[in-house]
């Protein structure tokens, strides 16, 4: 028998319009959020591609955009476009989680709108101007919070990126308290909380040096380490239901343990990066015996994703979106699991903290973890969205061309830069005759162009994911 | 209505045994650490533990063994459906526990006296992390404890529904076993 889930989707009558095949209208306004993300997305990957190649021609686009700045942008859009999946995933999965309307769609909208400009305006600036100038222009000096890695955008940004995450949560938070609360909404809730409340520490800006690192990572690792991780697996868990039609109890009780390990080997964790930044010295084995751990729940996402797969009570026609949520649960174990404990150990990282070790572990948990998070819930939600269930046969196939590509190729990028990292290392910090940072660096020159090559093979996956929005074909959604 | 079917089960809440598994891969790589870092300043370490004081550590090991025996008789007393002594064994767990923690905290205030912090020196660090971190574990499974003995108040395990007994025993028994490994090798072996 078809369950409930399936019954609801068939629009009642012939008139297929959009919107109508969703269960609460109102999660329609996670549309504008998805395809702001995606639009983004390719930003970061040009800013990516034109970064690549000034690490083998260093004087590319100089001086219109610095190497500096190309990185900043990179990784700033990055973490832009990652807020706007949360935030699509927030305004579609709390209403439906919730089974109630958002509490006010007007709201959300108008916040998308003042986020989007807002990012595109900061992205402007960075490029348009001398940093320092953008913080002179931006009144820096009245409330210094520029100038760190990840966070620079300017304070009247941060102070905007507050209020649109306060009205997020508003109007998420009236939502569920005025509906049914899930295991999945209130893990989605207290990791969306936990977003907000660390990024308020980019606004602490001590003088000390030590100090001021020691509460960035609050910010950053307690996000991508931390309060992201809930959010990762409150998405996936939605999607998984969905798609597998397995009972609520399984997915919550994994869910609850995803989290416990979670909070427990992420929290104190935090210590490896305490390592080499002037705290004390207990912070080596506090680091490395917690941060040894992390990989646990990342494996046991990948077990949570491929044991709900397996025991599906139902094929969801939307092939691609299981295929996005299985390759998170493997990315992620890989690129944030894996690739992280490589480098997690103390006296491993004594030699290679700052390598493109780091780098490459960088780029396959992030795109592992939380790029194929945000597809996989875009995936599912916009064919829902634009009125169908699951989208035509060819443009699903399509959009199993570009995760191959874009995961291969990312693997690719991972192991050119591991390599790189692992001659870097050897070269440079090793030996009785260490070679200086330019020199070993000319030396792994080669391996910076298979990734510049790789990173082209992405590009082109991204573009096909695009393409596969356009392409037509018969939805299968029943008519 | 399912039938009675035996199958191979395990005691308790499987997530639990993940939840103890994850425990026990926590304090092993911390064991681990203390192995590798004893092993580079053996002087430094056999200092260090001079100053335990063997009597009182030995007295909780003993503690925390016994609870963990009165802990499994209560839950084979819930499932004889005998509620009354059920009960009474967990309160015995429970008071095992308490007495741990008060001795403890004495060992404790006795090195805060003496101006022993994590910085100290690397067995300190060690010694402090391990036991404290111990400590917590102690706390935690005494919540557990308290909770199953209150919940027990309603007569709810009975023969054949005791899952909260066990996985609170199932607990308990991790915190005994890391703190007999802990005994062993921060206390005992130099």
């Amino acid at each position: 028998m078809t369950t409930a889930a399936t019954a609801t989707l068939v629009p009642p009558g012939d008139d297929a319009s959009a919107n109508v095949q969703l269960k609460y209208r109102s999660q329609a306004v996670a549309k504008p959020y998805f395809i702001a993300a995606i639009g983004l997305f390719v930003g970061q990957i040009i800013f990516g591609l034109v970064m690549g190649l000034q690490y083998v021609i260093g004087d590319f686009l100089f001086p219109e955009i610095p190497f500096n700045v190309a990185r900043m942008v990179h990784t700033n859009l990055l973490i832009v476009w990652l807020l706007f999946g949360f935030m699509g995933a927030g305004y579609y999965l709390i209403p439906e989680e919730a089974e109630r309307e958002l509490h006010s769609p007007k709201l959300a909208l108008v916040a998308f709108w003042v986020f989007l400009i807002a990012g595109a305006l900061t992205i402007v600036g960075y490029l348009a101007v001398p940093y320092a100038t953008l913080a002179r222009l931006t009144g820096n000096d009245i409330l210094p919070t520029m100038g760190r890695e990840f966070l620079e955008q300017p304070t009247i940004t941060k102070v905007g990126i507050v209020v649109v995450a306060l009205t997020f949560l508003y109007n998420l938070s009236l939502t569920v308290l005025k509906g049914r609360k899930t295991t999945i909404s209130l893990v989605m809730m207290l990791g969306l909380w936990g977003l907000a409340i660390f990024f308020l520490f980019s606004f602490y800006n001590p003088t000390n040096l030590v100090l001021d690192k020691y509460y960035w990572w609050w910010v950053v690792h307690l996000w991508v380490e931390g309060v992201w991780e809930l959010i990762m697996g409150a998405m996936l868990a939605f999607v998984l239901v969905k798609v597998t039609g397995v009972d609520r109890e399984v997915i919550e009780k994994w869910l609850y343990l995803i989290i416990a390990m979670t909070l427990i080997t992420g929290i104190i964790g935090t210590g490896h990066h305490y390592f080499w930044i002037g705290t004390p010295a207990y912070w080596q084995v506090w680091g490395s015996v917690f941060s040894a751990l992390e990989p646990v729940p990342f494996f046991m996402m990948t077990m949570f994703a491929f044991n709900m797969v397996n025991r599906r009570r139902r094929d969801h026609p939307n092939k691609a979106a299981v295929l996005w949520a299985l390759g998170t649960g493997v990315m992620a174990f890989l690129g944030a699991g894996v690739w992280g404990f490589l480098h997690t150990l103390a006296p491993v990282n004594y030699l290679t903290h700052g390598t493109q070790i780091t780098a490459s572990h960088g780029h396959m948990a992030f795109y592992g973890a939380y790029a194929m998070v945000v597809i996989t819930m875009i995936s599912y939600a916009m064919p829902l969205l634009r009125g169908r269930e699951a989208n035509g046969n060819r443009a699903q196939v399509v959009e199993m061309w570009s995760f191959w590509l874009m995961t291969v190729s990312m693997v690719f990028i991972t192991l050119f830069l591991t390599a790189a990292g692992i001659l870097q290392v050897w070269m440079q910090r090793m030996g009785d005759s260490p070679l200086p940072f330019m020199v070993a660096q000319e030396k792994i020159a080669f391996f910076y162009w298979l990734r510049e090559a790789a990173g082209v093979v992405f590009f082109i996956g991204l573009v096909l994911y695009i393409v596969s929005f356009f392409v037509t074909g018969k939805s299968r959604a029943p008519r | 209505m399912a039938s009675p079917v035996e199958e191979k089960r395990v005691p308790g809440d499987l997530a639990m045994w993940c939840f103890i598994l994850a425990e026990l891969a926590v304090f092993g790589v911390f064991f681990l650490a203390y192995g590798v870092a004893r092993r580079q300043a053996p002087a430094l370490f056999a200092a260090g533990q001079a100053r335990l004081h063997l009597a009182p550590a030995l007295f909780n090991t003993l503690l925390l063994i016994a609870g963990s025996a009165t802990a499994a008789a209560a839950v084979r007393a819930f499932s004889a459906n005998r509620q009354r002594a059920g009960r009474w064994l967990l309160a015995a767990t429970l008071g095992s526990g308490c007495v741990f923690v008060v001795v403890k905290l004495g060992e404790f205030a006795e090195r805060l006296k003496a101006g022993i912090t994590l910085s100290t020196d690397t067995f300190w660090m060690f010694y402090l992390s391990l036991t404290f971190f111990h400590f917590l574990h102690v706390l935690l499974g005494m919540v557990i404890l308290a909770a199953v003995w209150w919940m027990a108040g309603d007569g709810r395990y009975r023969p054949g529904s005791l899952d909260g007994v066990e996985t609170a025993a199932a607990y308990w028994h991790m915190v005994d076993l890391v703190w007999v490994v802990l005994f062993a090798l921060v206390y005992v072996a130099r």
